[in-house]
């Protein structure tokens, strides 16, 4: 269930989560963790509840029963604001970045709870992502999709998180430029970030995961190693299935 | 990282890379560049420091008091200027709800009037206080900054047309507070608290509070217009500064943030209530400090001018001059209030320039033209058109008519004049009959307005070379409609038309106003 793989201590944990949108249940007992340092993805098709599961996590969504442990602390009640302050960062579906502002003010909002950020900070971003600084002071709406998806994880780095929550990461972009683009999301995981990432592209996000989870119609279905995963025969039918 | 590719852009990338992104690399090479002398006095312009620029101008700005004189017509001019100047305090203001927080707050007009009404009940014979400016003026702006705080609390939550219309609420109830606080009952409870009266007269009603006392601190009192003008343009200054300075903060970023996106704003941490909270008292202590000034220079303080008339325009400036952008609230204010407002009147008493509204409307037009057609080539032919056509109507109509272009300039009620060489190049442009509208008959000239409408709604119908050529009559429409009709009317409402109209134009060409970002979004 929600043991950890590898003996280091478990970071993240939803238990009997329950989330509904008005009459419609949505999220239905679902039970998910993610350890220290793992990199765990969500998949699951359309409709299949990702979404709101991260959202659970997040806060923007309350569960109306079942708990959210974070950093051994229960925060089911807690803001978003808290959540973020503990640890939590988040790359938005689609990037969501500040367009009509650079590179470099949206990386400072990332570090908003820093006040900004330490020089650090931008050295471990910059490292990560030479070509962040090389357009630093561009408007982050021109940026093309790809380099958008690397501002948009250079920003979320920059709120130091323990935990990186990453919505659907290969939407809108090339697929040359998907598998490119989780190479980097394995770079930063190997920086030490724990990552919870909902996909819907199956092969690539389990190739580089440690752990996988498979949603469908608001249940997990599926649960696993990412390597077994992979081999899983119901793996498509399944998140293909609605 | 070592796999992350160098971002140097190659002359032929073998196939899409992240991190080699040719497009991009080079958009600044791609950006508009103008060669020649343009192109050099932008480059010597952007590397003169900001600070050096701001200075310069508020050098020029401080010696228009100095350059008029004493006459009536310069004592006109000076006090344009200083209202020019308390409108520019007041876009600056709203800039901050509505350019960095994207807040479309339509209650502001209300911490204006609160400014305004503040200042004029501490510092009058109404109540008999006579409180040094500096007092009033410090409790009015931090009384205005919580009251926008607590009229923000109730709609924290509400964005784009809800927050409008609870903030327009908030808004028209000052005016129906002012207009109706002469007969203040405390619930029909004041003989039993204590007062010796049924109704207090809080705010004069429409009536207005009169004989507000001019500035005065530390024993001096501002009393002359050049004072006024350089109070204000202190405040100016300050609020000017004081803004720059926050918009470059990790506050002012975050106001960015939120208005681009608030929800990604949130998951940033960013505390976004307490920032819109935070926006609407920055604006609210500004509008008041503009209404001190105000209530100080008219000695005394009106109902009306305080009302949505007043928001509209002030909006107007603030999405001319380009919402976001504090150069453009005040070049904003500086257009709408001087070459708009006053300058449109037709008989404004400055000095000899006698019809001056004439000039803002033909340099309105050109300047549209300019900015909105873009080859020259375009631009040179529909100019040229717009000439020929009037020379040759006028051709036509002196030939078949005996007084068709016998018109003179109407530069002032039943006053006509010839206008000198400018105003014999109007008078051979458009054929004036000598009969105008205010003498003969009103019929031709009622015409030719509705006509004028229907070309203009015509043009915004048509693509292409068609509007090009449509577009010649309707601008020798819209100058012979001005001078025969128009001209005489522009004091009024029709100014606000004018207004409008000019305003339309040209955010149609230009979306973002004069000094704002246009969005660019490549996804």
């Amino acid at each position: 269930m929600s043991e950890s793989t590898n003996g280091s201590s478990v970071l993240l944990r939803l238990e009997g989560v329950n989330t509904f949108y008005g009459q419609m249940h949505i999220l239905q007992d679902t039970n998910l963790s993610v350890a220290e340092g793992e990199l765990v993805c969500l998949l699951g098709g359309n409709a299949s509840g990702k979404s709101t599961t991260l959202k659970t996590v997040l806060g923007i969504v309350r569960p109306r029963s079942g708990t959210v442990t974070f950093a051994d602390e229960d925060i089911t009640s807690r803001s978003t604001s808290y959540r973020i302050r503990k640890g939590m960062a988040i790359v938005p579906e689609n990037r969501r970045l500040f367009g009509p502002m650079t590179v470099l003010e949206n990386l400072q909002m990332g570090a908003y709870l820093h006040g900004g950020g330490e020089p650090e900070d931008y050295e471990r971003v910059y490292s990560l992502f030479p070509l962040v600084y090389e357009r630093r002071s561009q408007l982050a709406g021109t940026l093309s999709g790809g380099e958008q998806q690397m501002v948009a994880m250079g920003r979320a780095l920059m709120a130091r998180p323990k935990l990186m929550l990453m919505d659907e990461p290969s939407m809108g972009l090339a697929p040359i430029l998907v598998e490119r683009s989780f190479e980097i999301i394995q770079q930063v995981h190997q920086a030490g970030v724990a990552m919870l990432i909902v996909e819907q592209n199956a092969n690539v996000s389990l190739s580089i995961a440690d752990r996988g989870y498979v949603l469908s119609t608001g249940r997990i279905v599926l649960e696993g190693k990412a390597a077994e995963l992979i081999q899983n025969e119901d793996l498509r039918k399944a998140y293909l299935g609605r | 990282m070592s796999d992350v590719p160098p971002a140097e852009p190659q002359p032929e990338p073998s196939g899409p890379q992240i991190g080699v992104d040719e497009w991009v690399a080079r958009s600044a090479e791609r950006a508009e560049t103008h060669g020649g002398l343009v192109g050099r006095a932008r480059g010597v312009y952007e590397r003169v420091p900001k600070p050096a620029v701001f200075l310069f101008v508020v050098a020029l700005a401080a010696l228009i008091p100095v350059l008029a004189s004493q006459s009536d017509n310069d004592i006109y001019f000076v006090r344009v200027g200083t209202v020019a100047l308390v409108f520019a305090l007041l876009a600056l203001g709203l800039n901050v709800a509505v350019g960095f927080a994207g807040l479309l707050d339509l209650g502001y007009i209300a911490y204006y009037g609160v400014g305004a009404y503040g200042y004029a009940m501490l510092s009058s014979d109404k109540f008999g206080l006579h409180w040094q400016a500096w007092q009033s003026i410090v409790v009015v702006v931090v009384v205005s900054a919580l009251l926008g705080f607590a009229l923000a609390l109730p709609s924290r939550r509400l964005v784009g047309d809800y927050l409008a219309i609870v903030t327009l609420f908030f808004g028209q109830i000052f005016y129906v507070i002012v207009t109706q606080g002469y007969r203040v009952s405390f619930l029909g409870l004041n003989k039993d608290l204590g007062f010796d009266r049924a109704n207090w007269d809080l705010t004069g009603g429409p009536n207005g509070i009169a004989n507000v006392d001019r500035f005065t601190a530390f024993g001096f009192t501002a009393s002359s217009e050049r004072a006024y003008f350089y109070v204000t343009l202190t405040a100016v200054v300050v609020v000017f500064a004081g803004l720059s300075l926050v918009n470059r903060s990790r506050t002012g970023r975050a106001w960015r943030a939120l208005r681009d996106d608030h929800l990604a704003a949130q998951a940033m941490s960013v505390p976004i209530n307490w920032l819109k909270l935070m926006a609407v008292g920055v604006g609210a202590a500004v509008a008041a400090l503009a209404g001190t000034i105000n209530s100080a220079l008219l000695q005394g303080a009106f109902p009306d001018d305080y009302n949505t008339q007043v928001l509209i325009i002030i909006y107007a400036m603030v999405i001319l001059g380009g919402a976001g952008s504090l150069v453009g609230a005040v070049v904003g204010a500086v257009v709408v209030e001087v070459l708009m407002l006053e300058g449109l009147r037709p008989q404004t008493p400055i000095s000899d320039w006698t019809f001056n509204g004439r000039w803002v409307v033909y340099g309105g037009i050109l300047l549209v033209l300019v900015v909105a057609i873009r080859p020259w080539r375009r631009l040179a032919a529909i100019l040229g058109g717009v000439v020929a056509f009037g020379v040759v109507v006028h051709a036509i109509v002196a030939a078949t008519t005996t007084k068709g272009t016998d018109g003179l300039l109407n530069t002032a009620p039943e006053t006509f004049e010839e206008g000198g060489w400018l105003g014999w190049l109007i008078r051979h442009w458009l054929a004036l009959p000598a009969d105008t509208y205010a003498q003969g008959t009103k019929v031709p000239f009622n015409i030719a307005l509705a006509g004028l409408i229907a070309l203009v709604l015509c043009l915004t119908l048509l693509r292409g070379w068609k509007r090009d050529v449509l577009l010649v009559p309707t601008i020798w429409l819209a100058g012979f409609v001005w001078e025969t009709r128009l001209v005489l009317e522009a004091s009024g409402p029709t100014r606000l038309l004018l207004l409008g109209a000019l305003l339309i134009v040209l955010m149609t060409a230009r979306p973002q106003g004069l000094f704002g970002k246009p969005r660019v979004e490549i996804v």
